[in-house]
Formats: structure tokens, C-alpha cells, sequence
């Protein structure tokens, strides 16, 4: 039922306690008591919009996909040299990685150099990174599922049997 | 020569359909909402669109059997057994048609002879009627009650056999109503059917969306297989209406009857969509999942809104269609329906365009984003506020 209650979340944050419980045949003080009880227990971790950044005036974001490969620290592991890089502000997400690198950074600015000048004076001099390679996203098709394109138009007959 | 006296009386007597009548109503509107429509608001899985472009890069551009690739009969089998516990022969009692519409026409076609008759359960699916008309045979409209939950029952039936009866067209899950059949509801329709030769036509194209309840078909019960034609298709389960494609199973002696006429009048069902096909049985059942849980949530909020409206509204248990009753406000459908158009600018379907027995209520299709849906309620309870 918890599960079921996030779906329908992920799928649209702006649906009310009592649209979910109709939708799932629940007791709307039931959801209400989950959904709070899931923020609490940081199931839940926020609620935010999903936007094209791109068709705003602020259209000039730059966002980044840092590859950092690391030395794992005694008894910490990653978890420690995780956490001095997501504790930036300027860093939207990091993931630990299989493969030829530990972590994928993704990192937002306003400009290339204001990116290229984070990982150069923040993030590569950190004691553990023994390395970075930035890449640079051009072109935003789809994020979170939503591909990012002129909202289809409905072009079924109006009325069919 | 007046050519419009040419047509043939047969074709010139059937009344055009009742949802065009209106379809041209709402069209002059322009910027109406809409929950008229009677297909799926998704699109089609992209990895079954994908295998269609797949077959047409490869050149697979010509005819295929007149019964259908022996490939997609084989898993439209494998699929009835994994998914019903139905066994068909692939070469023998199955045939790929051009959607359920041409196993509509061509299963009567096949069976029909002059004042034969056909037991039609209204309201129900528009093609029934002028089909079996078109056929030269005689519908004999058997009516469905709210009261009895839409379901055709043994008593009803019974009141309409005649010696002449031939066929009974079994419409569930049913469009408009949402009803559907459970396993005693068949039982009872078997007893009355199995010393009789009658023949059931079962339309089981929405058979994938029934919620909460697994839809069975009525060649499961005891005595029925020998004298059942299953319809059914890719429209309505993988979002394919546009793909044109569907099947009938039965015994061999009518499928091979009705391959004959589909060999003579349509050759075969289009290739690129049966090259899709056999990818959608494949690996599609995910995506019917994922379909159903999505309408069976539209569903829930479409009745709570109709009953919160203080209208009558039978909960539907399969299809994507809400059937509320409006008589409390007093006007026809027909009325009912042309006014919220024009005070809401809300598009629905009156009941009389499935038939007679459909006055009384209005068809809400729920194959649209919550969204849409939302503000679609919004402006019919405003509407229905004003009148009750």
C-alpha cells in the first residue's frame, strides 16, 4: 500500500491526500497518516518540480557529469569521500559507481568556467581524488522519465464507439 | 440513373451510427474537453512499435498467410493458455483478423442465413446490430439492467430464444457499461444454452482489463468450447487501435469457414502489425500491467466523483468506461449530453448510441490523464449541480 502511495507521488506530487485515497480505495485519514509518517522517516525526502530550464530566460544553467575516481579511506570506505563532495552546494547528485571510475558528480552552474573552476579548486584537490573528467550536458532530452518535448497533443477522434 | 437508388436496401436501411450523430455535434464545438473516446490514451509500447519498424527496415513488405503469420498465431495460443487455460490449434483454430471489427463481420457473415436470429445483450458495442443486418439475419435485442449490474442473465436470455435463434453475441467485459461476467454468471448462461444450437460469438477484446477480478471466458465453462467464438485483439490491451489487428479462436470447421472469407475479401491482416503483434505477446505483459493499474486508479476516482455528484453510478469492473445514470436530472441522454456540451463544454456519450436500453445514462471514457479527468468532473458536477 506504502508503495503504491509513492508510485502515484513520483508519478505527481501535486496529487491531494484525497485523490490518493480514492484512487487506491484507501481511507483518506490512512493516507494522510502514511504519507507523514514517510516524511518522517525520510522516505520521503522532498517534493520538487520537474523543469525545463531551458525555455525560461534562465536558460543559461550548465550542468556536468564529473567521473572522480578516489582512494577509499581506512575504515570509512566511500561513505567519508562522498561526503565531503556532496556536502557542495553546487552538487545536485552523487552516485558510487562499478566500473573504470567511483563517482559520477553531477554538478550545476551558471557558466562552463564557474564549473570548470569548482572541480579545479574544489573537488580535484581534495586529499583522496585522484582524478576527474568533466563532461559537459548539451542537450536535456528526457530527466526523471519526462522527455522533454512539446506536450503531445491528444489527436484521437473526439468521440469514437 | 439516380445512383442512390443503386445501394442496396440491405445497406441503405441501417440506420447510421448514433455516435456519429453526435461526434458531429461536438466537432463543431471545437474547443470541447472530451471523455468520449473509446480507445486507450496511451501510446503504443515502444518496444512493440519498434519491432513494426524493425520488420519494415528488414523488407518485410508482403502478404502473409491468409490466416496470419504462423509465428504470431502460435504465441496468440501459447498467450491464451498461459493467460485463460485455453488450448487452440495454431494451424487450424485461429484466425488473425483486421482488428475484432472484421471478426465481428466475418464471424456472422460466416454463421448467418436469412431470419436467422441474433441475441444481442444491449447496450453494447455499436457493430452488432447493422453487422449481423449486413448479413441478412435478424439482432433481437436482449436488454441488460442496472439492477442486475449489466450482466445477462439466464432468465432474460431465456425469454428471447426462439426456434430461430443461432447466435448469441456475448459482449463482456462490456463497452459501454464496464460490466463484466464472473464464472456463475456463465454457469447459469451454459445451462440454458448447452441442449440448444446456438452458437456464442464472445467479444473479448477488453478481456486484459478487468480490475480486481480475472475475466473468464465463457469457452472455460463445461459444454461451451465446441460451440464458442472467441473475439478479441491488440487495440485494447497494448494501446494498438490504429494497428489494426485482431483474432478469432474456435472450432476448426468455423475458423477455417471464416479464413475463407477473410482470404477472399481481405487476403490477410496488415504484416507490419503482425510483426508488432508477436512482440506484444512476447514481452507485453508488463505493459498491460502497468495499463490496467493505471485505469483501475482513474476508475476508483471516476465513480467517487459520479456518486459524490448524488448520481447513480454501477461500479465498473472492467473495460475504461463509467456508465452513471443522469435520470435523476430528469432529461434524456441525448438532452443531457447536448447541453453539458454547450453550458461545460464537456464532451460524453449519450447511452442510446449503444442502443435503446442505454437511455438513461451516459458513457464516460476514463482513457485520459488524472488531470484531464479532474477538470472533466469538475465542470459535469458543476453542471449537474445546477439541474438536481
Amino acid at each position: 500500500m506504502k508503495n503504491e502511495i509513492l508510485e502515484l507521488l513520483q508519478e505527481n506530487s501535486k496529487y491531494t491526500a484525497s485523490d490518493i485515497a480514492t484512487m487506491l480505495g484507501l481511507d483518506i485519514e490512512a493516507v494522510k497518516k502514511d504519507i507523514e509518517a514517510m516524511e518522517k522517516e525520510q522516505i520521503i525526502c522532498g517534493y520538487s518540480a520537474l523543469i525545463n530550464w531551458d525555455k525560461t530566460d534562465k536558460k543559461d544553467i550548465v550542468t556536468a557529469l564529473i567521473e572522480v575516481r578516489v582512494t577509499p579511506q581506512r575504515g570509512e570506505g566511500f561513505d567519508r569521500v562522498a561526503e565531503r563532495i556532496y556536502k557542495f552546494k553546487e552538487v545536485k547528485a552523487v552516485y558510487l559507481m562499478s566500473g573504470g571510475f567511483d563517482f559520477t558528480v553531477i554538478i550545476e552552474g551558471k557558466t562552463m568556467k564557474e564549473v570548470a573552476l569548482f572541480v579545479g579548486q574544489k573537488l580535484a584537490p581534495l586529499e583522496s581524488v585522484l582524478s576527474t573528467a568533466t563532461h559537459f550536458v548539451l542537450k536535456k532530452y528526457k530527466d526523471y522519465g519526462v522527455i522533454f518535448e512539446e506536450s503531445k497533443k491528444d489527436e484521437r477522434m473526439i468521440i469514437s464507439p | 440513373m439516380n445512383i442512390e437508388q443503386m445501394i442496396s436496401k440491405q445497406v441503405k436501411e441501417v440506420p447510421p451510427s448514433g455516435i456519429r450523430k453526435f461526434f458531429d455535434i461536438v466537432n463543431e464545438m471545437g474547443d470541447a474537453i472530451s471523455l468520449g473516446v473509446g480507445e486507450p490514451d496511451f501510446d503504443t509500447p515502444w518496444h512493440i512499435r519498434e519491432e513494426g519498424i524493425y520488420s519494415l527496415e528488414k523488407g518485410k513488405t508482403i502478404y502473409s498467410a491468409n490466416a496470419g503469420l504462423l509465428e504470431l498465431r502460435q504465441e496468440i495460443c501459447g498467450y491464451m493458455k498461459r493467460r485463460f487455460g485455453l488450448e487452440y490449434s495454431a494451424t487450424k483454430e485461429t484466425l488473425v483478423t483486421v482488428g475484432g471489427s472484421e471478426g465481428i463481420d466475418v464471424a456472422l457473415r460466416t454463421l448467418i442465413e436469412p431470419g436467422d436470429e441474433v441475441l444481442i445483450p444491449e447496450p453494447c458495442f455499436v457493430s452488432y446490430k447493422p453487422c449481423t443486418l449486413f448479413a441478412g439475419g435478424t439482432p433481437i435485442v436482449i436488454p441488460t439492467k442496472e439492477d442486475n449490474n449489466f450482466k445477462l442473465t439466464a432468465e432474460e436470455l431465456e425469454r428471447y430464444i426462439t426456434p430461430r435463434t443461432k447466435i448469441l453475441i456475448l459482449p463482456y467485459p462490456n463497452n459501454p457499461t464496464g460490466a463484466i461476467m464472473e464464472r456463475e454468471d456463465l454457469e447459469k448462461i451454459a445451462d440454458v444454452l448447452r441442449d440448444k444450437d446456438i452458437v456464442v460469438i464472445s467479444d473479448e477484446i477488453y478481456a486484459e482489463l478487468t480490475y480486481g477480478k480475472e475475466h473468464v471466458s465463457i469457452a472455460n465453462i463445461e459444454g461451451m468450447y465446441d460451440r464458442t467464438i472467441i473475439l478479441s485483439g491488440f487495440s485494447k490491451a497494448y494501446a494498438m487501435t490504429g494497428w489494426r489487428l485482431g483474432y478469432a479462436l474456435g472450432p476448426e470447421a468455423v475458423i477455417q469457414a471464416m479464413t475463407k472469407m477473410h482470404q477472399f475479401t481481405i487476403m490477410c491482416a496488415p504484416t507490419t502489425s503482425q510483426y508488432a503483434a508477436i512482440e506484444a505477446m512476447k514481452n507485453g505483459d508488463e505493459d498491460v500491467a502497468m495499463m490496467r493499474s493505471a485505469y483501475d486508479k482513474r476508475r476508483r476516482l471516476m465513480v467517487d466523483r459520479f456518486r459524490g455528484m448524488g448520481l447513480s453510478c454501477f461500479e465498473p469492473e472492467g473495460a475504461f468506461y463509467v456508465f452513471p445514470s443522469i435520470q435523476k436530472t430528469g432529461l434524456s441522454s441525448e438532452t443531457f449530453c447536448e447541453e453539458l456540451l454547450k453550458d461545460q463544454r464537456v464532451a460524453v456519450v449519450p447511452g442510446t448510441a449503444f442502443g435503446g436500453y442505454g437511455e438513461g445514462f451516459i458513457r464516460c471514457s476514463y482513457a485520459y490523464s488524472v488531470d484531464e479527468l479532474k477538470e472533466a468532473l469538475k465542470r459535469i458536477e458543476a453542471f449537474v449541480a445546477k439541474i438536481i
